[in-house]
């Protein structure tokens, strides 16, 4: 199991690595962060060639990956390199010579990411991680929640349906779990909005607030937070609690067709006792796995649901920072999606393997 | 049945599944007729194929009721009315009727969810018959790809990528109509970034059809590479591309309204559903109208092509002909 383990997250270095250089190349192409740089315009010519200088942007990209990835601090200056007049394939002859790689007006103190060096945000010139680590915990406090909320959910609704197959409630339940399953995430959002904030506070219930964390008078307290919560949490989980009850439906249903649960019956095992540790242990296993493999869903109903409710978290940082064109965040945001998407999915794996004995991995 | 059972032909015995007289004297039918009898007894597939056509007709048809003119013209004075019965669905924030733009915008709503997912059927199928056909380097080249494209949650990639391209294609002119060019980005944006889930799916099923006795008839009779593929393994691996074809156009949809919700999807003038959306929910308290008809008909465009989708599925599949 440990060397499977390790196995996995050597396979998981190739796959890092061609991920950020999609990605920083994608970044290359999304325009020039120079004209919207922290909000201002930079409009004299000399004053652009000396701030791209500045920040490594005059760079070749690929030379720009390579600073990124383990720093310029080794960089000196090697004085002028006569620019190759080759056309398209310019670019490529200027990531061929090292002496693009070498030189450096002004040694660079980058460290690069792979010493932990994460870079400086262009917006507010803060080191990304800083920036990265304020929203961090908005959006797992969010998705924790969400998460949590989305498997007892599932669970309670699977199981009940299973267990009166083809009733009324059943049949309810089938139709709206697959309404909600279809819906937009953004379109429930504003229903909901419009349900329990707008209309509940037009008829003088008590109104679920719309937008931030907590009330601005009351300050962030626990109370505040968790009652800002619900209309995200709820956007976020909706969808997810639709499909995993009808998987967790039509797994049961199979486990309670099968022989070892009329085995228990037979032997006069109670009820519950039957329902919960003999069929539901195995029936809920698959759901350990569509947890992992659904993660990067979940965060990309994040991004939708924090811009509408205006949740200080990271796709709202993402999409801030996307549209000033800051590579050194929206990379290291990323970057963090992509190793966080890959770790749960050997988890998921392990977990598996540990739950179900007839699994094994070499 | 019941004469049948009578004459003696049938007795019901407990168990045995008696067949209906069609089923006894009408020659064996033809996969076709097999797929379009399960697919009409799957009664939200067929909801859902009405309420498809409906939509259809309503985006199309409603060409002849209102005029391009009318879902672009703006009346400051007349902005955010609500439902009245010269603007059924009231006006936007900047005079225009709502209804006509979710006809315009319905139009373009769908086409991009049709041409996306024609351009993700075309890589996907491409890059996963390669990988499955050929396996070795390539396949491991390819799929190490796949892999990284599903690793970062689409959107994000969505959205950088439509950011490079945001600005910079002009206006298109098209059977007289005007076109933002950045339909085309929308549209190219998330063709290629949807196919990893369909290459998966096609590879899958190559590993497993090219393994039959029939490929190795074909390979032994010396038929070429290219008709092994294209003549005998894709057609034998048609279902799942079908069904996923289906289910990507209601996802392309959804994408294009998320994109266009974040404000960086369609340009205007051209409406899509969409581009309704963004910004309203500013006026979530306000005006209601601006959001509702557009989001409900995505909602319900996106349900009934689940459903149809769905229904395909129980359809094309063989192993569900009790169904």
């Amino acid at each position: 199991m440990t060397r499977y383990i390790i196995r996995r997250l050597l396979q998981a270095i190739p796959l890092l690595l061609i991920i950020s250089i999609i990605l920083f190349f994608l970044m290359q192409n999304m325009g020039d962060p120079l004209a919207t740089m922290g909000g201002r315009k930079v409009t004299k010519p000399e004053d652009r060639l000396r701030l791209a200088r500045q920040l490594g942007l005059d760079k070749p990209g690929c030379v720009q990956y390579v600073y990124w990835l383990i720093g310029n601090d080794w960089t000196k200056p090697i004085g002028e390199i006569p620019e190759p007049n080759a056309g398209i394939f310019t670019p490529i002859i200027q990531c061929l010579d090292p002496r693009n790689y070498i030189d450096s007006e002004n040694p660079g103190v980058r460290k690069g990411v792979l010493r932990g060096d994460w870079g400086i945000s262009l917006v507010n010139r803060q080191p990304v991680t800083k920036v990265i680590g304020e929203r961090l915990g908005n959006t797992l406090l969010l998705m924790v929640t969400a998460e949590t909320v989305i498997i007892l959910g599932a669970l309670l609704i699977g199981i009940y349906s299973a267990l009166h197959q083809y009733t009324a409630i059943d049949n309810i339940i089938t139709a709206t779990t697959f309404i909600l399953y279809s819906m937009p995430v953004f379109f429930f959002a504003l229903l909901a909005m419009y349900l329990f904030s707008v209309n509940f506070r037009r008829w003088g219930l008590p109104y679920l607030p719309t937008v931030g964390m907590f009330e601005p008078g009351a300050g962030q307290t626990p109370s505040q937070v968790a009652w800002h919560m619900i209309l995200p949490v709820a956007t976020l989980s909706f969808g997810f609690i639709a499909g995993y009850s009808r998987y967790i439906r039509s797994t049961m249903l199979e486990t309670l067709g099968q022989d070892y649960v009329r085995t228990a019956k037979a032997k006069g095992l109670p009820h519950p006792e039957v329902i919960y540790i003999h069929a539901l242990k195995n029936a809920a296993l698959p759901i350990v796995t569509l947890v992992a493999l659904d993660l990067p869903f979940l965060l990309g109903g994040a991004i939708v649901t924090e811009r509408i409710f205006g949740w200080p978290g990271m796709g709202r940082l993402f999409l801030d920072h996307v549209s000033r064109t800051d590579t050194a965040v929206v990379m290291g945001i990323m970057m963090m999606i992509a190793v966080a998407v890959i770790v749960f999915q050997i988890i998921a794996d392990v977990t598996y393997a540990w739950l179900d004995p007839r699994i094994r991995y070499k | 049945m019941k004469n049948v059972a009578e004459s003696g032909l049938l007795q019901p015995k407990p168990g045995i599944p008696i067949l209906s007289p069609d089923e006894l004297e009408t020659p064996p039918l033809s996969l076709g007729q097999l797929t379009w009898r399960r697919f009409r007894r799957h009664r939200m597939a067929i909801f859902g194929s009405v309420t498809l056509f409906l939509i259809i007709i309503y985006a199309f048809g409603g060409m002849l009721v209102f005029s391009e003119a009318d879902a672009n013209r703006t009346d400051t004075g007349n902005a955010l009315q609500p439902p009245s019965r010269e603007h059924p669905y009231g006006t936007d924030t900047i005079g225009r009727d709502i209804l006509a733009r979710t006809i315009y915008g319905g139009q373009i709503s769908i086409i991009i969810g049709l041409t996306a997912m024609v351009m993700e059927v075309i890589l996907g199928v491409s890059i996963g018959s390669i990988a499955g056909f050929f396996g070795g380097k390539i396949d491991s080249f390819l799929m190490r790809m796949t892999e990284a494209m599903l690793i970062i949650p689409q959107i994000f990639l969505l959205l950088v990528i439509a950011r490079i391209w945001a600005q910079s294609i002009p206006n298109l002119k098209l059977m007289g109509r005007t076109f933002s060019g950045s339909v085309l980005v929308i549209v190219f944006v998330i063709g290629i970034t949807s196919w990893p889930y369909l290459a998966r799916i096609v590879r899958a099923q190559f590993l497993s059809v090219k393994e039959n006795d029939y490929i190795l008839a074909a390979r032994a009779t010396g038929t070429s590479t290219r008709d092994i593929i294209i003549r005998h393994i894709l057609p034998n691996s048609s279902a799942p591309i079908i069904v996923s074809a289906t289910l990507s156009v209601a996802a392309a949809i959804t994408l294009e309204a998320y994109i266009s919700f974040l404000g960086l999807g369609v340009r205007p003038p051209t409406a899509t559903w969409g581009n309704m959306l963004e910004g309203a929910y500013n006026y979530i308290e306000t005006a209601w109208w601006l959001w509702f008809f557009p989001g409900m008909l995505i909602a319900l465009t996106v349900l009934s092509i689940n459903f149809l989708g769905d229904g395909l599925r129980d359809a094309l599949d063989p192993h569900s002909r009790a169904a």
